[in-house]
């Protein structure tokens, strides 16, 4: 429904040569003088943040700048240490693990709770309330309190023990092994709640005439969902699996609130690495060696979903 | 007719079988949904209970346990005392930088973002679309590869570390977002409308403040609360662009909880974390569908 909104505005000229107000003509430009430069604005952050500090980056990722920027060129010197470095490499597992994690767990919940919910059940409204609440507060916030819940003194590891359980060790804190997966607890409550909103709309968008031809030809609801509704609810499955992966690759409050990288580099994150490298330790080259590997990664995943998303509506055009 | 109609079915009533109230299934329905209700709720209530303790209730007792004795102590000191590591002058100080970055970043990413917005979809030239694409694709740039540059940016016009120089990044990080939405809503009015000011003589400004932003004003609401979240909930532009006497309240929390100094005060930690959260939480309740309209709408389409 949203796409059609989309799609709506590019064809300005529904039938007809375009005109003049849409400024296809040069002499038009005095006209859509104003236009233009109300747009500066965009067009600055566009071309000069964007795509400027994105070409900056890069382009200094190549030096040996420490705490200042120099054009001292060292070609891949810095992406071989990167590769080196011991906290780097944990990095990138740990949001390996938290990233998979998340994906899996966070669309399992979200598509089973906006399942639960789309079964006419009453007082779905503060249900819906409850689930999403945690994704407004902060990921400072959501660290600080799942913090104190680990903590193994006083939180859930110390209220087991207290009923009899003496032995009981739950400490994913402190246990370098298994602290991502204490980050992860912490992220999938805090936005597992989007995700069942996101599966909830797409929920919503199956006309009820395929649930109903479906329960004629006797097919039991769980076999509906899986055989029919999701592969039905692919765009929205999609949309949610880029939205998290980009999620992902920013995790940096969440980590320093929680763990602040420990015990240890136990729970560090590509995005700590890269603030840190370029303003704690005054390593320019360094941390922007990181942040273009960063890049990288997300372009991986953002190129085949552009390339999916046009595809489909080429599709939906000649449809 | 009508019995011909009924003939061709089994025997027996029709339309959908009434729903038992307490079938197995609704009671495992809304078993689940309690369950999972009671845990999305939880640290909520672990933080209010703490905040409420006094600090020998709390090493003694359990974090689920109801606050035997109320003390609003610790909220107190949160506001007033709590230290960040530099000086203990509390929370209020982070909650009043929070406040001034919040209100002129608000209006002017809005202000601007809806401009585009409106250029984008009625005034559009040559270009106009390449540009958008580029700000859209700045929406997945990792933050990192942009911090740098931008502190850059920022000393060059004498900004870095000062409020103006944290409100233009937060202006600058909405726009991808706020842009579209407004690009979007402004396409679904009928373009007509847009016509028929023209011929009637208005130009760029008059059509925008006259018809386009009267007809918008829930997509505003919706922009203000992604705005709002947005930028209350921010760190790391905070950490890196607002200086440290603009720190804004989720830096000064964080050091305030995090800081190693001292015996840690964990319910002072949980009502100074209530307090944080405040904002977006009032906002959250109070905007209910509009929230989730705007989240989905960031989140579809960011």
């Amino acid at each position: 429904m949203e796409s059609n909104i989309a799609d709506k505005a590019v064809p300005a000229a529904p039938g007809g040569p375009p005109p003049d107000w849409l400024g296809r003509q040069w002499w038009g430009l005095r006209r859509n003088l104003v236009a233009k430069i109300a747009t500066l604005p965009m067009v600055f952050t566009a071309l000069v943040v964007f795509l400027g500090g994105t070409l900056w980056s890069i382009f200094y990722s190549f030096t040996k700048s420490k705490s200042l920027p120099v054009e001292k060129f060292v070609g891949f010197a810095q992406y071989e240490r990167l590769f080196n470095t011991k906290r780097w490499i944990v990095s990138l597992e740990n949001i390996a693990i938290f990233g998979i994690c998340s994906l899996v767990f966070s669309l399992v919940i979200g598509f089973l709770l906006a399942a639960l919910l789309d079964q006419k059940i009453r007082f779905e409204n503060t249900f819906r309330t409850i689930f999403l609440y945690p994704f407004a507060l902060s990921f400072i916030i959501t660290g600080l309190v799942w913090q104190w819940i680990l903590n193994p003194e006083f939180g859930i590891q110390q209220v087991v023990r207290s009923f009899g359980f003496e032995e009981f060790v739950f400490n994913p804190l402190r246990d370098p092994e298994i602290v991502i997966y204490g980050v992860l607890i912490a992220g999938l409550w805090q936005g597992s709640g989007l995700v069942m909103v996101l599966m909830l709309a797409g929920l919503r968008g199956i006309e009820e005439d395929i649930w109903k031809a479906a329960r004629v030809d006797g097919i039991p609801a769980w076999k509906t969902y899986l055989i029919i509704v999701i592969p039905m609810m692919r765009p929205v499955f999609v949309t949610t699996l880029v939205l998290i992966a980009a999620g992902i690759v920013k995790v940096f409050d969440l980590v320093v609130a929680q763990t602040a990288g420990g015990p240890g580099i136990a729970s560090e994150v590509p995005a700590k690495y890269v603030y840190d490298y370029l303003f704690a330790r005054g390593n320019l080259g360094q941390g922007l060696a990181a942040s273009t590997v960063m890049l990288l990664s997300v372009l991986v995943v953002l190129i085949p979903w552009m390339y999916l998303e046009f595809g489909s509506r080429r599709q939906q055009k000649h449809g | 007719m009508a019995e011909g109609a009924l003939a061709g079915f089994a025997p027996g009533p029709l339309g959908p079988r009434p729903k038992r109230p307490f079938a197995p299934k609704t009671i495992m329905l809304y078993g689940v949904l309690v369950v999972a209700a009671l845990y999305y709720l939880m640290p909520l209530y672990v933080m209010v209970a703490t905040s409420l303790k006094g600090m020998p209730e709390i090493r003694l007792g359990n974090i689920f346990a109801p606050p035997l004795e109320i003390t609003f102590a610790p909220w107190v000191k949160a506001w007033d005392s709590a230290c960040t590591g530099l000086y203990c002058e509390g929370l209020k100080v982070g909650f009043w930088n929070s406040v001034k970055i919040l209100v002129p970043g608000v209006i002017i990413s809005i202000a601007i973002a809806s401009v585009s917005g409106y250029a984008l979809s009625y005034w559009r030239f040559r270009g106009s679309e390449v540009f958008f694409t580029i700000l859209l694709f700045g929406a997945f740039i990792p933050y990192q590869v942009l911090i740098y540059p931008i502190v850059i940016l920022l000393r060059e016009l004498g900004m870095f570390g000062s409020l103006p120089g944290i409100t233009l990044v937060h202006t600058i990080f909405g726009m991808p977002i706020l842009t579209l939405l407004f690009r979007n809503y402004f396409a679904s009015i009928p373009v007509e409308l847009f016509k028929a000011a023209r011929v009637d003589g208005a130009a760029f400004w008059g059509i925008f403040l006259k018809i386009m932003v009267p007809m918008s004003l829930p997509i505003f609401v919706v922009a203000t609360i992604i705005q709002v979240t947005g930028i209350w909930n921010d760190f790391l532009f905070g950490v890196i662009y607002a200086g440290t006497k603009n720190f804004p309240m989720t830096v000064q929390l964080n050091n305030i909880v995090n800081s190693t100094q001292g015996v840690k005060e964990y319910n002072v930690n949980m009502a100074a974390t209530i307090l944080t959260g405040l904002v977006p939480l009032v906002v959250y309740f109070v905007s209910g569908k509009l929230f989730v309209r705007g989240m989905a709408a960031g989140a579809v389409k960011g």
